[in-house]
């Protein structure tokens, strides 16, 4: 096994962005940094006898784009496959890179891959697998690797960008293609309803009043590579510069009260590394009261409580396996622009610890920003990225 | 081959009709129908929380108490030097499978958060970090197949990346309609040096020996 220093630069080269704001990163930023927000009221949707608010994609949409990029049409994938693809598609066309080259490993970031074919499935069992759905993805560009799945709960966007950074430093890869997706149904959105983590409204990160969350479909991709130390980057380069995944070892789907593990993170991503560089901290604030009282606790706990910080999620919802990509993606965006975008939905700010919530967007300092982000199984992870001047 | 800064401590294997432990046959299926309660009861284990599990997290459950059985640590305290890294083929499928059918039908509507919450490949990796108190990474992979290369290479770049740790649970924990598949192993760091030991041929052995 080739072990590439540890001190060899990972950086990324091309991103994609599939959402209801927008089918690319730039017309997502566009929407969000005009405080579009895409969560709606559903009812009967999906055939569940509740109504709950979600941002979804719009299926006609989404197969007019597939269809225009893959001449045999539609039929054959299913919208996370094609939603998936088309996200990889655009970040391997910026990164300008040749998928079928074995220098290219793809990685799939899902929580759930195709479960809604648990109700119905026309296609092959297998169709079921993550790992077949990310073959689906690799085969799509002919690419000659096995893909990896990491699935990792609401962290699996976070984890396969970590899990690309490795591969790119001990498997001798050039590039890493890292898709992250999920699409909603009616297993998914019944289930966060069976535990009552679903808002009632649009979704109020931070806010005092907050009542839950709301979940979102989408699909992001970025890729990756790596290069000697020192080798001159782009002005606006998004940076990959520390990382760690930490568990609570407290409880499976109850966040720490301490917020130990994401603490244990956030110190380990940050380690002999000058925090007033953060420009931002883009926190994973789902609006559940537990999540987001932990991460405020963990942020105080860490000596971080003065740097804005914002989540995202009040503009199209928790994306699940998107979320840490797609998250990472417009943070880059915003840092590029000197800014820090608002946390949408937040308007009095109460949590158990004092941070500094982002109300409005606002100029900011420092080039470099924290991802933070948390989930069930007690795993917290933690991405720290500097932007080139 | 190669330069190895790790050693296996200890190792699991459990299927569908025995349970292995460092060469060892720990027992045998027997007539009983609930062959994970029958290990759980054959190895004196007390952990009432075992029975709230869906299949996946009890195998694990179960693997790891036997891994760890004869070794010696603190139990008590959040250990940061220690990780848990799984994988499997089937991820949460064997749950996901008895959520959907609390679903299935309009009339018979009763969505269950105490099988919901199992719906995640990597609760299994939550369970075991909360039962040994496990505060490092917690890490969860899909693939077709167990490959004993792959295994090595995610152990290998684990001790490699993460200085600070010193035991690594690393193995295949897999449940599917056609029961349990699980290997799992102990790891703890060692100083680098040359070795001549094929680690992924030796835990190819070990998965296919049954």
């Amino acid at each position: 096994m080739e072990t590439t220093e540890r001190n060899h630069i990972i950086y990324a080269i091309g991103e994609g962005v599939v959402s209801p704001l927008g089918f690319t990163a730039s017309t997502v930023y566009e929407a969000v940094r005009n405080g579009e927000r895409a969560g709606r009221a559903h009812e009967g949707t999906f055939g569940l006898p509740e109504p709950f608010f979600a941002s979804l994609l719009d299926e006609a949409r989404l197969k007019n784009a597939f269809s225009a990029l893959w001449d045999y049409g539609c039929d054959g994938y299913t919208k996370l496959e094609m939603a998936a693809i088309l996200a990889a598609n655009q970040a391997i066309e910026e990164a300008n890179i040749a998928p079928d080259r074995d220098n290219v490993i793809f990685i799939l970031s899902t929580t759930k891959g195709n479960v809604e074919l648990l109700e119905d499935n026309p296609y092959e069992p297998e169709r079921l697998y993550l790992w077949h759905t990310a073959q689906m993805v690799a085969d799509f560009f002919d690419n000659p690797n096995t893909p990896i799945v990491v699935s990792n709960a609401c962290i699996s966007g976070c984890a396969a960008q970590i899990e690309a950074f490795r591969q790119l430093r001990h498997a001798g890869y050039r590039y890493a293609v890292v898709v992250g997706a999920d699409m909603l149904s009616k297993f998914i959105i019944s289930g966060f309803q069976s535990f009552k983590a679903l808002s009632p409204e649009l979704c109020k990160p931070f806010d005092g009043s907050r009542r839950g969350l709301n979940l979102g479909e989408g699909a992001a991709a970025l890729v990756y590579t790596i290069d000697d130390p020192g080798t001159e980057l782009p002005a606006g380069t998004l940076v990959a510069e520390g990382e760690a995944i930490c568990n609570d070892a407290n409880h499976i789907s109850g966040p720490s009260r301490t917020g130990e593990g994401l603490l244990r993170a956030i110190q380990k991503a940050t380690k002999g590394y000058d925090t007033s560089r953060t420009a931002f901290i883009n926190a994973h604030g789902t609006a559940t009261p537990y999540n987001d009282d932990m991460e405020s606790i963990a942020i105080h706990r860490a000596g971080l409580q003065d740097i804005p910080t914002n989540s995202l999620k009040g503009y199209f919802g928790h994306t699940l396996g998107a979320a840490g990509i797609l998250e990472v993606i417009l943070s880059a965006h915003a840092l590029r622009n000197g800014i820090v975008l608002a946390s949408a939905g937040t308007e009095e700010p109460g949590t158990a610890a004092d941070i500094h919530i982002c109300l409005e967007t606002k100029p900011v300092q420092g080039d470099g920003f924290l991802k933070l982000i948390s989930g069930f199984g007690g795993s917290n992870a933690v991405l720290r990225f500097s932007i080139t001047k | 081959m190669g330069k190895h800064n790790f050693d296996i401590e200890s190792y699991c294997r459990i299927t569908n009709d025995k349970v292995v432990v460092n060469n060892e046959l720990l027992m045998q299926k027997g007539e009983s129908g609930d062959w994970l309660a029958d290990i759980y009861h054959h190895i004196g284990m007390q952990y009432p929380k075992f029975f709230k599990m869906d299949h996946l997290c009890k195998v694990g459950t179960l693997a790891a108490e036997l891994v760890l059985k004869d070794k010696t640590f603190d139990r008590e305290t959040v250990k940061a030097d220690w990780a848990v890294i799984l994988m499997n083929s089937a991820s949460s499928l064997d749950d996901d499978r008895q959520y959907q059918e609390t679903i299935r039908d309009r009339e018979n509507y009763y969505p269950s958060p105490s099988i919901f919450v199992y719906t995640l490949a990597n609760i299994v990796t939550g369970e075991i970090a909360i039962r040994h108190k496990i505060g490092g990474e917690s890490s969860f992979y899909v693939f077709e197949h167990f490959d004993g290369a792959r295994m090595d290479e995610l152990v290998a770049r684990a001790f490699d990346d993460n200085p600070e740790l010193n035991t690594l649970l690393c193995g295949w924990v897999d449940y599917d309609t056609d029961g349990c598949d699980v290997l799992l192993c102990s790891f703890i760091r060692k100083e680098s040096k040359e070795s001549s030991e094929n680690i992924a041929e030796y835990l190819n052995q070990l998965y296919k020996n049954q």
